[in-house]
């Protein structure tokens, strides 16, 4: 039996307008969007998930959201300007019109480990994919242990959600923020991240741990987390790879035998343990 | 209160040591405090002693031409602050500043090493404590230098 299809409903190839409500500087190359449809319902989204996005004419790229999940009337975006397309979406003004699609991807698994302490180990802008997870958690405090942010940044002045840390430490995240390094001037913690997981006194049986950024530093976190007795198949890491089409179709995302924007970007880290031990995959 | 045998071996680095082995570590310490500001080390200086920080914090500095002191390193309660003195010719590397108003043991270190030379189980003991001290250091020392953050990805 043919099934009927709507063929005049959009396809998720098909890119929705939205337009840049808000913009703010967050560092020197990091921008954040605050983005409404033009004409479609607000997007809906679970935490980790990514939508691919587009100034147009400047190509497409997969930025993960940034956004509080239980608000999802604005679509929000931070963004590191490191490229054309990254550039041209990071120079859209308020007013100005960008293509979204998705969301895309599976999520962090937030909603499945109710009553463990959380871990959450962020590098760089990786700490915008875990924003929405941390928004999530902090909202159902009460049906969590520990809620834990490990945090490390290159220099203090590339810090992400500065203004958001002690707010989210009032409101029961214990926070563990450390920089590569800084002058006399910066008075917290310097070192890397991974020296975090230590002063963190982890209960390893009852940690489940998520954790995006470079993938050099996630596995040295994974290393450090191993020390203190948290197994691999209770580690989450968010992986990047060359997304193109956002829904499995065109395979530049392989990651072994998955495609990351379609399996992914979420991954248990002991599913990722094999394929990251063949090099160049 | 504590006693210095107590406050050592609540340190990671001296974990699991014997009684014994604890009570002959303490008996070339000493409880210091230091206001923030002070240096505990100074780099080219003898490096004749070490520390475990029980609490505050205390910065690994180098001091750069046109660039004023660079913070390596913070080390934190339950950190041992030097290794120098373990090691031919026993001279700081490297600027050891407190950040904030600290209490530390401060261990004697010609006389632990004297401890070690008629004790060669202790001192075996205190060289793979240090060791691993060094390896994890050395390791984050990489992960700093690969400047993860600085790139795309």
């Amino acid at each position: 039996m043919v099934m009927p299809v709507d063929v005049t409903a959009p396809g998720p190839m098909v890119p929705e307008p939205f337009v840049v409500m808000r913009r703010r500087r967050d560092t020197a190359d990091t921008w954040t969007l605050e983005l409404e449809p033009c004409s479609s319902d607000p997007l809906s989204f679970a935490p980790g998930q990514f939508t691919m996005l587009s100034a147009g004419g400047a190509g497409e790229v997969p930025i993960s959201i940034s956004g509080d999940p239980d608000d999802p009337a604005r679509l929000v975006h931070t963004v590191r300007s490191v490229g054309l397309a990254t550039q041209a979406i990071c120079e859209a003004a308020p007013g100005r019109k960008l293509a979204v699609r998705g969301p895309f991807g599976e999520p962090w698994p937030v909603a499945e480990v109710e009553g463990a302490d959380v871990v959450i180990a962020a590098g760089g802008i990786g700490l915008a994919p875990l924003r929405p997870a941390i928004l999530w958690l902090l909202a159902r405090r009460e049906r969590f242990g520990r809620l834990v942010l490990l945090y490390g940044a290159r220099t203090p002045d590339q810090i992400l959600c500065a203004d958001e840390l002690a707010s989210w430490s009032e409101r029961g995240l214990e926070v563990h923020l450390t920089v590569d390094s800084a002058g006399p001037e910066w008075l917290g913690h310097v070192g890397v991240v991974t020296r975090l997981v230590r002063r963190a006194r982890l209960t390893a049986g009852s940690t489940v741990a998520i954790t995006c950024g470079p993938e050099v530093m996630m596995r040295f976190i994974v290393a450090a987390l191993a020390d203190c007795g948290v197994r691999s198949d209770r580690i989450y890491a968010s992986m990047e790879r060359n997304m193109q089409c956002g829904i499995g179709h065109c395979g530049h995302c392989q990651l072994g035998p998955s495609l990351v924007c379609r399996d992914g970007p979420v991954y248990r880290w002991s599913e990722l343990e094999p394929w990251l031990a063949i090099p160049q995959l | 209160m504590q006693t210095l045998d107590q406050l050592i071996a609540e340190s990671p680095v001296f974990a699991r040591l014997a009684p014994a082995q604890l009570q002959l570590i303490a008996g070339c310490a000493r409880n210091e405090r230091i206001e923030a500001g002070h240096y505990l080390l100074r780099e080219g200086q003898p490096a004749d002693r070490f520390f475990l920080i029980r609490n505050g914090a205390v910065a690994l500095e180098v001091q750069a031409p046109g660039r004023g002191a660079i913070v390596i390193e913070t080390l934190h309660p339950g950190d041992v602050v030097g290794w120098s003195w373990l090691f031919h010719p026993y001279r700081w590397q490297l600027d050891g500043r407190a950040r904030e108003p600290s209490a530390l043991v401060a261990f004697d270190g010609a006389c632990l090493r004297g401890k070690c030379d008629a004790d060669h189980e202790l001192g075996y003991q205190l060289m793979t404590r240090f060791a691993a001290n060094l390896v994890q250091r050395l390791q984050a020392t990489r992960l700093q230098l690969l400047d993860v953050y600085g790139h795309a990805g």
